[in-house]
């Protein structure tokens, strides 16, 4: 591994309209690693997701966001994307009117353009997303409906996974992606997630809860209070925080 | 109630009053007589204004600064160069009938049809005072509306088909109306479909033309389908950028019968398209779906009046307008329930997409229920792209123009399914792609 980290966050501060949501954080994050990012409501979680993908709203007063040593902040969302940036929404959108189909091979065939890179034939498209859908039991028939209307919670979650394995980014930002699934459903999220894991691609996992992180084991726990880490640790940080709940740490913040 | 008003007619009123005395239109009799009423209609009345409430947003009288000469009949080369006109709707198998300025061209027209469908243009049956077969049926004598009078007055040529009880036609039948590169003058169809029972069939319209030419379009359609037929109906407004287009449909449904309706309008200075809609029989099933794709200055209103005079007719009408720049789209639909029409069922959704903060939408929809046992909604939306929406499909790697362009389609698709021909779908949804491309440039 090289010396330079994957992700490097350096004293970042972010406000929305006039309230402050991140006060300095500092993370850095190296190729292959794992890193879970937990924290009570109101930390900061999604703001850093929102932050990183590039979303609008957000005002950025201090501080900085290195992707492989470059400043990711002066680049757009797709952009982003097409470095190798994706964001697992926590809230997957319904895009009533777009086929499933047309939108992945839209968005894979944009960053391959971007990427100098030549669009893919129909026949190995077609191979890579149902080779892809198989293994997270996404049916065809899904995939025939336009971009997630009418899934389920879990449908729509397995859908974000089944981008990230198309897409294959380096850094994948998981914002609360066990919200609102159940067990067998998290199983198979996490399965999937776990299948993309490799010493080349690295996974920052937003949650609030541990019961995640049983499936998906990071290397490196973080816990955000008030928009700062206050606390790092090994995967244990997780089974401790389940244990004395985050108003231990939020103490240690103050 | 008014106290009578006299107006001072209007530079193109006077040329069009002048026109018609100069004109040598076909047909005698009846048809004479109707013509001679409806210019008085219009000598009385003049070209319909903002004080007038159905053209409240469309002020004709101000947009139509000038009356263009009628058009004289279309010479060799204007033909040659219709050859390839209607080539947005080419994919689509279909039988040609082609009017260059508004007149019949038969050596463009597919001329062997099928069995239980027959085309006679309205010239020679006028001509050959055959003018009681469009009038038989009358359907403008339900309608009283100023530009559809004027169209009766001077209506030159145009469609008169039948199809006969029972034929299902193979393949649709395409109306290919183009205005030539010549000087901008005026045309006057009046065409009518008239589908027996049981019959099958489906109604393409194209209308096109050269860019930057002022000329005037006036447009007219008879619809009857009979009980238990099934009508698919579909039109392109594709005029040059300089050109006025009003349009009149008037239609009748009768028992068990489907009418599916689109219009996309993407072209034309000026449009505006009204249709006025009867369920006169129960059971029927209709969908009037609309979609106007502007820009610059453009401005297209369409008018549904529909008409639920009996019961147990369903109804779905859907607007979707998207705007750029300075264009301005209006959508008015009235439905209005009679007393009788109990279980009637109709929906009307409107929407618009705003591209540009100097774009307008206009939207008036009207239920009228004089019955009580009935479902109606209508429900009416206008707002700019939606930024989570946007910001998604632009975290997976896809620039702002393409996802822009992606939501727009999907915007308009929404509209464009309720055609079922699928061939019929992806022509009108290449089209709206070529609108977007352009927009991108």
């Amino acid at each position: 591994m090289s010396g330079v980290p994957m992700l490097e966050i350096r004293n970042l501060s972010v406000k929305v309209g006039d309230r402050p949501i991140l006060n300095g954080l500092d993370l850095a994050v190296n190729a292959g690693e794992v890193h879970a990012i937990m924290g009570p409501n109101g930390a900061g979680k999604s703001t850093l997701a929102h932050v990183l993908a590039g979303k609008a709203g957000y005002e950025v007063t201090g501080g900085e966001v290195l992707f492989n040593g470059e400043d990711l902040l002066a680049l757009s969302p797709d952009e982003r994307a097409a470095r190798g940036v994706f964001l697992a929404f926590q809230y997957p959108l319904e895009i009533p009117g777009v086929a499933t189909m047309t939108f992945l091979r839209t968005a894979l065939n944009a960053q391959r353009k971007k990427r100098g890179e030549a669009e893919l034939t129909t026949p190995e498209f077609m191979k890579r997303v149902r080779d892809s859908a198989a293994r997270l039991g996404i049916e065809q028939e899904m995939l025939r409906r336009p971009v997630n209307v009418g899934f389920s919670g879990g449908e729509k979650k397995r859908n974000e996974v089944l981008q990230m394995a198309l897409l294959e980014p380096k850094l994948c930002v998981l914002d609360e992606t066990d919200s609102g699934l159940d067990i067998d459903a998290l199983k198979i999220v996490a399965d999937g997630v776990n299948r993309l894991r490799s010493p080349d691609r690295s996974f920052v996992v937003i949650t609030h809860y541990q019961r995640l992180l049983d499936h998906i084991v990071p290397d490196v726990v973080h816990v955000l209070s008030k928009g700062r880490i206050v606390r790092t640790g090994d995967a244990s940080l997780a089974l401790e925080l389940e244990a004395k709940g985050y108003a231990a740490f939020q103490d240690e913040a103050a | 109630m008014n106290a009578e008003v006299a107006h001072i007619r209007t530079a193109a009123e006077t040329a069009l009053i002048e026109a018609f005395a100069k004109a040598d239109l076909p047909g005698g009799g009846t048809v004479a007589r109707e013509r001679a009423a409806a210019l008085k209609r219009f000598e009385r009345e003049g070209l319909p204004h903002r004080r007038i409430e159905a053209w409240k947003y469309t002020d004709l009288r101000s947009l139509m600064q000038e009356a263009k000469p009628l058009a004289p009949p279309p010479d060799a080369k204007a033909i040659a160069a219709a050859r390839t006109a209607g080539a947005a709707l080419a994919g689509v198998p279909a039988y040609r009938i082609v009017f260059v300025d508004g007149q019949y061209v038969k050596e463009l027209s597919d001329v062997a049809l099928e069995p239980g469908v027959t085309v006679t243009p309205l010239a020679m049956a006028l001509g050959g005072g055959d003018g009681d077969l469009l009038f038989a049926e009358n359907l403008g004598a339900a309608v009283d509306d100023p530009v559809l009078a004027l169209n009766t007055a001077f209506m030159a040529d145009g469609a008169l088909i039948r199809v006969a009880k029972g034929a299902v036609v193979s393949k649709p039948l395409h109306l290919v109306f183009v205005h030539s590169s010549g000087t901008a003058s005026a045309v006057f169809t009046r065409s009518q479909l008239i589908v027996e029972e049981g019959a099958r069939v489906a109604l393409l319209e194209s209308h096109e033309g050269p860019a930057a030419l002022e000329y005037q379009v006036n447009a007219a359609l008879g619809l009857i389908v009979r009980d238990g037929a099934h009508v698919s109906h579909v039109k392109l407004g594709a005029e040059g950028d300089g050109a006025l287009h009003v349009a009149t449909a008037v239609a009748e449904i009768g028992a068990r019968a489907e009418y599916r309706h689109l219009t996309l309008t993407l072209g034309g200075a000026v449009t505006r398209n009204q249709m006025f809609l009867a369920c006169r029989g129960a059971g029927s099933d209709v969908t009037v779906a609309g979609v106007n794709l502007l820009r610059d200055r453009q401005h297209a209103d369409y008018t549904l009046v529909l008409d639920h005079a009996v019961g147990g007719c369903a109804s779905r009408e859907i607007f979707k307008s998207v705007l750029d720049d300075e264009s301005r789209s209006v959508f008015q639909g009235k439905i209005v329930v009679e007393p009788d029409a109990q279980k009637t069922d109709a929906r009307m959704m409107t929407r618009a997409l705003l591209l540009s903060d100097r774009a307008e939408a206009d939207h008036k929809p009207e239920l009228e229920i004089f019955a009580d046992d009935v479902q109606c909604g209508h429900g009416s939306t206008a707002g700019a792209l939606d930024p989570e929406l946007k910001f998604y499909l632009m975290a997976r790697g896809i620039p702002a123009p393409e996802a822009e362009a992606l939501l727009i389609q999907a915007f308009v698709g929404e509209a464009v399914e309720t055609v079922r021909h699928e061939g019929l779908r992806d022509a009108l949804m290449a089209a709206t792609l070529r609108w977007l491309a352009e927009r991108g440039r």
